[in-house]
């Protein structure tokens, strides 16, 4: 369990960091806290030939507060989430999620940019990030965009980055006064990844009832009614959203989804 | 002598010596040693579970480096013989040559600078493969046209063994009679330090020096001998720091078998360190065993007979030296627990699969006889309506009856096992648990409660091996007692100590004896050049055998001593008595340091008549019956399963546990609680699967569930204390049980949970799916009804 050989660069500066991703599109990664890359280079299961560490850049690290949400830099560490170094414009719900996240080891190192390019639809971040209505920014060959995270995460393990392009940093919006907010997770024990996530946010003042079901194979199944969905429209959006998954497994999956709203109710 | 209440003797909680070190991060684990000039090994393994090899080719120019069966020339394949009859032998290669039987078999195996150098060399070798038809499943090999691993062999069954009793006449008269089926889950064994291994030649001892991660340092020895033709003075094996074998260790490696070739060949020593992907997807197994049991009762649920058939998933080879039987063979003759009934009859088959070997785990056959006995007695309280402890309680062996020879032969030595039953159903309150059940819970989980209790036979001897009939047969066991010139006492054990506290638990014997100080006692163990032929850690077997032999050399040695003492007290030996590390005389005493003095430093002050074998004694040790120690427990538990997402939480655990005397009441606690740990495992999480192509479906313990710290109950432990009549102390063996008790505990609490709803599972472990699965299936059958 050791990586093929491979280079390793630290640039500087972002533009750096995408001139070399995008010179060696076949063969070059990028590296944040590699709390994943990590095993799958000891498993050579991921062999680039160059890891881009982009760890330390400038603009990938920080945060910045709005009156309307807060920019986390990419390479926020799951750790500074949860010890409330990273402004939360949701009130807590950040938090808690990051202390939620693997075990204290993992967090130390492993970012909330680094979980969402990733995309493991087991991640905490993937479902919660759509759930709050966030979006994402990236910057590449071709300049910088900026895109909601539910068109962010386009299945499992895939993403709308493109050659080259890094994301930057994540927009959190404000939760508004009276906004709720239900967080529901299970796994077979304590910092595994998750069997099935369900996440609720009901915010009455910007209209909002957002139904996520996450850890589902591919991208979070999202509903969103004016109401708490019901069993026949949760089963209809898992049939149609979560290809593959059999009857036990809706079953899971619409029992977490229903204590979610519960909670956020 | 006896039991004692001193500080440091048998029956103290005395601190364990070899903590210092290991809680200091100082101790010296297989991956700690670096010798000069070092090399590193890996292994190219077989990505496919059945295929004949077409061809090999090295990489071009570094064909020096990589070393496959060819070169082997002279090597004898690795094989665990059983005597039973109708055993059929593998032939397990160190390098697979024409064709490889597993995933994760030797095929190459590549030296280079470092590991990293060496996974790329590996990575360069090319092996042209014939893919061969893959039995997977074990049911499915035993049919007469199922693809055939051993070419030699008329079908993949390396034993059928038979217990063949009457049970027609029970059968007739037998108004109830339930049917279950039952599967235990092949298992990765997973000690926190993997297998590892360095090996040298000395050239000025002309000796292999091979530094290995074994429970059994002496039998790796004679492999070794076997396999490499190595005379065996010519092989030295040491066990350093051991981090947990359970079974793992218990083993010869053909990756010990290559790497020691090579070391012969090469002027450096040769490394290899198992990662964790080896571990879980290369080497071997435990556990998979699948039951049809047929109950045959009275209309009040009492047991009469019982007809059983047992199928265990072997795995290609016949690891070496438990072989590829003593798991079935095992469940035939155990299956009757710590029961007394009429009739029994079992049938078992050890089946050759394209997976690893099997090896014996912790608990041995005994958690899967336990699990399929326990819930199949349920099943039975459950059809009459029975709490399930009452109907335990007429069946288990009587007190009054010790010692007890069972319906197969087992030879229980003592206890009492309806009251450890009865204290387990206290310890738990059944009564407030059944209350509780009837109020229903908020969260609309549900709550069961359940028992299992058995025995564990341990520390069995020549008598019981010699049937069996493998390549190991323990017998005397032996220590060695040596007093130091400056009045220290070394003992040299075969065994190993890799978590049981042996270096602590051995002196205490000592020091029950002799009276040494306590830190002037020093244990030393796994290794062949320093410890008398030992067939090394297994079977819960030292406490009773080393144990035994420790204590029979400190009273030889106590002799001598005495002899000594005598004379410079101007006194005769029948006067003398040992006691606080001094020899006493009616007149005065001298200390055993003095007399340690005297022997080694000034001879000229010995009596004439002194002893010439010294201060330093082998002794010999056998139990008065060899037939094996026999302790018990009961477990209870209190679970309550979530019947919408399946998941299941422990909410309280208790044990009786009768070890008989207990040398170290601490110690004896820490392995009881470590085995629960790896039950409960075997119980909730624990999973090797494998597809139909024999390609195992976990290579990370992200995938490998292994229970963790979040996952332990509150366990709470009760002892009983019956002394073993045929021990030294009255000591048993009691290392397995705790891995034992869970699975069969914690399965038949959550059928209690789900007895409303008309759902039970049977199959370990015990996945919120396969809870899940068990309610679809109950609701199917009560719809279709």
């Amino acid at each position: 369990m050791k990586p093929a050989p491979f280079d390793y660069a630290r640039p500087a500066t972002l533009a750096e960091a995408i001139r070399l991703l995008a010179s060696a599109p076949d063969q070059a990664r990028a590296l944040a806290g590699g709390q994943s890359l990590g095993p799958m280079l000891n498993l050579r299961l991921a062999r680039p030939g160059l890891l881009v560490d982009v760890r330390r850049l400038e603009a990938l690290n920080g945060a910045r507060e709005l009156a309307d949400g807060v920019w986390i830099g990419a390479a926020a560490t799951h750790a500074a989430i949860e010890d409330g170094l990273i402004p939360d414009p949701t009130g807590g719900r950040l938090a808690s999620i990051a202390g939620g996240i693997a075990y204290r080891a993992v967090r130390n190192r492993g970012t909330i940019g680094g979980s969402l390019s990733h995309a493991d639809p087991a991640a905490d971040w993937v479902t919660a990030m759509i759930a709050l209505g966030a979006e994402v920014a990236i910057d590449g060959p071709s300049g910088p965009r900026r895109i909601p995270a539910a068109d962010f995460i386009r299945g499992g393990f895939r993403t709308a980055l493109s050659t080259g392009e890094i994301l930057t940093a994540v927009w959190v919006p404000r939760l508004s006064e009276g906004a709720r907010f239900g967080w529901r997770k299970i796994c077979r024990k304590p910092g595994e990844f998750a069997t099935s996530i369900g996440a609720v946010l009901i915010d009455p003042i910007r209209g909002i009832h957002r139904s996520v079901m996450g850890a589902v194979s591919g991208r979070p199944v999202v509903l969103e009614l004016p109401q708490s969905p019901d069993p026949d429209a949760i089963d209809k959006a898992l049939a149609e959203g979560a290809a593959g998954l059999d009857d036990l497994d809706r079953q899971v999956h619409a029992t977490v989804l229903r204590r979610a709203e519960r909670i956020a109710a | 002598m006896g039991s004692s209440a001193t500080e440091f003797g048998v029956g103290a909680s005395a601190p364990r010596k070899e903590d210092d070190r290991y809680l200091r991060g100082r101790g010296e684990f297989i991956a700690d040693i670096r010798l000069a000039g070092m090399r590193e090994l890996a292994f190219l393994r077989s990505p496919l579970a059945h295929a004949r090899i077409r061809s090999i080719v090295k990489p071009e120019g570094r064909e020096q480096d990589v070393f496959t069966a060819a070169d082997l020339i002279g090597v004898k394949a690795i094989r665990a013989v059983s005597g039973l009859p109708g055993f059929k032998p593998s032939e397990q290669p160190a390098l697979a040559s024409e064709k490889v039987r597993q995933v994760g078999e030797l095929v190459a195996m590549c030296v280079a600078e470092n590991r990293s150098q060496a996974e790329d060399l590996a990575e360069l070798v090319q092996v042209e493969w014939e893919e061969l038809p893959v039995v997977s499943d074990m049911l499915a090999g035993r049919a007469p046209d199922a693809p055939r691993l051993h070419q030699d062999w008329p079908d993949n069954v390396f034993l059928e063994s038979f217990v063949d009793g009457d049970i027609d006449g029970v059968k007739a008269r037998a108004p109830i009679v339930l049917t279950r089926e039952y599967r235990t889950a092949r298992q990765s064994m997973a000690p926190m330090e993997g297998r590892g291994l360095i090996a040298q030649w000395d050239r000025r001892l002309e000796q292999l020096t091979l530094h290995t991660s074994t429970q059994m340092p002496h039998i790796v020895r004679n492999g070794l001998s076997d396999c490499l033709g190595l005379d065996q003075g010519q092989i030295r094996v040491v066990a350093p720091d051991v981090g947990g074998g359970f079974g793992y260790k218990g083993i010869l490696l053909p990756e010990e078998v290559a790497a020691c070739w090579l070391a012969l060949r090469v002027p450096y020593p040769v490394r290899w360190i198992e990662d964790r992907r080896e571990q879980l997807t290369a080497n071997a197994n435990c556990r998979e065993h699948h039951y049809i049991v047929t109950a045959y009762a009275d209309s009040a649920g009492k047991l009469l007979a019982l007809d059983a058939e047992a199928t265990v998933d072997a795995g290609a080879y016949s690891a070496y030296p438990f072989s590829a039987c003593l798991e079935a063979a095992q469940i035939a003759s155990i299956l009757p627990g710590p029961y007394d009934f009429e009739a029994y009859r079992c049938r078992t088959w050890s089946v050759a699969t394209n997976k690893p070997p099997i090896l014996p785990f912790r608990g041995v056959a005994r958690t899967g006889v336990c699990f399929a006995m326990e819930l199949t007695l349920d099943a039975l309280a459950r059809q009459v309506g029975r709490e399930p402890h009452e109907l335990r309680l007429e069946l288990l062996v009587r007190p009054e009856q010790m010692p007890f020879d069972n319906i197969t032969a087992k030879h229980f030595d003592s206890g009492d096992y309806p009251e450890c039953l009865r204290r387990a159903v206290e310890a738990i309150d059944l009564t407030a648990i059944r209350a509780r059940q009837k109020r229903l819970e908020p969260d609309g989980r549900l709550i069961g409660v359940g028992v299992s209790i058995f025995c564990e036979q341990a520390a069995h001897g020549t008598s019981v091996y010699a049937g069996w009939g493998i390549p190991m047969v323990p017998g005397h066991e032996q220590a060695v007692a040596r007093l130091t010139p400056d009045g220290g006492l070394e003992l040299r054990v075969g065994i190993q100590s890799h978590g049981q506290g042996l270096e602590t638990t051995l002196a205490q014997v000592a020091f029950e004896v002799l009276g040494v100080p306590f830190d002037k006692i020093k244990v030393v163990h796994g290794d062949t050049a320093y410890t008398p032929y030992s067939t090394g850690t297994w079977g819960s077997r030292c406490m009773v055998m080393a144990g035994g032999a420790v204590a029979a050399a400190c009273k030889q040695l106590s002799q001598r001593i005495i002899r000594i003492g005598a004379h410079l007290l101007q006194t005769t030996p029948d006067q003398m008595t040992i006691a606080d590390g001094r020899a006493h005389g009616p007149g005065g005493s001298v200390s055993l340091k003095d007399i340690g003095h005297t022997w080694y430093r000034r001879p000229q002050d010995l009596p004439d008549d002194v002893d010439p074998g010294g201060l330093e004694v082998t002794a010999g040790y056998k139990a008065v019956r060899d037939s094996g120690s026999f302790s018990y427990a009961a477990h209870a538990v209190v679970v309550a399963v979530d019947t919408e997402v399946g998941s299941i939480e422990i909410l309280d655990y208790a044990i009786v546990e009768d070890g008989g005397v207990l040398v170290n009441p601490m110690i004896v606690d820490g392995q009881v609680m470590g085995g629960t740990a790896q039950g409960i495992g075997t119980a909730l999480y624990e999973e090797m699967l494998y597809d139909a192509a024999g390609q195992p479906q976990a290579s990370t313990l992200a995938d490998y569930m292994l229970p963790g710290a979040t996952e332990m109950p509150d366990v709470r432990i009760l002892h009983m204390e019956t002394p073993s009549p045929y021990t030294e102390f009255g000591q048993k063996g009691i290392g397995e049980g705790g891995a034992i008790g869970p699975p069969a505990a914690i399965a038949n609490a959550v059928n209690d949970a789900l007895k409303g709803l008309g759902a039970e599972v049977c199959d370990l472990p015990i996945t919120p799916r396969r809870v899940l699965q068990a309610i679809r299936r109950a609701n199917v059958k009560k719809a279709a009804a």
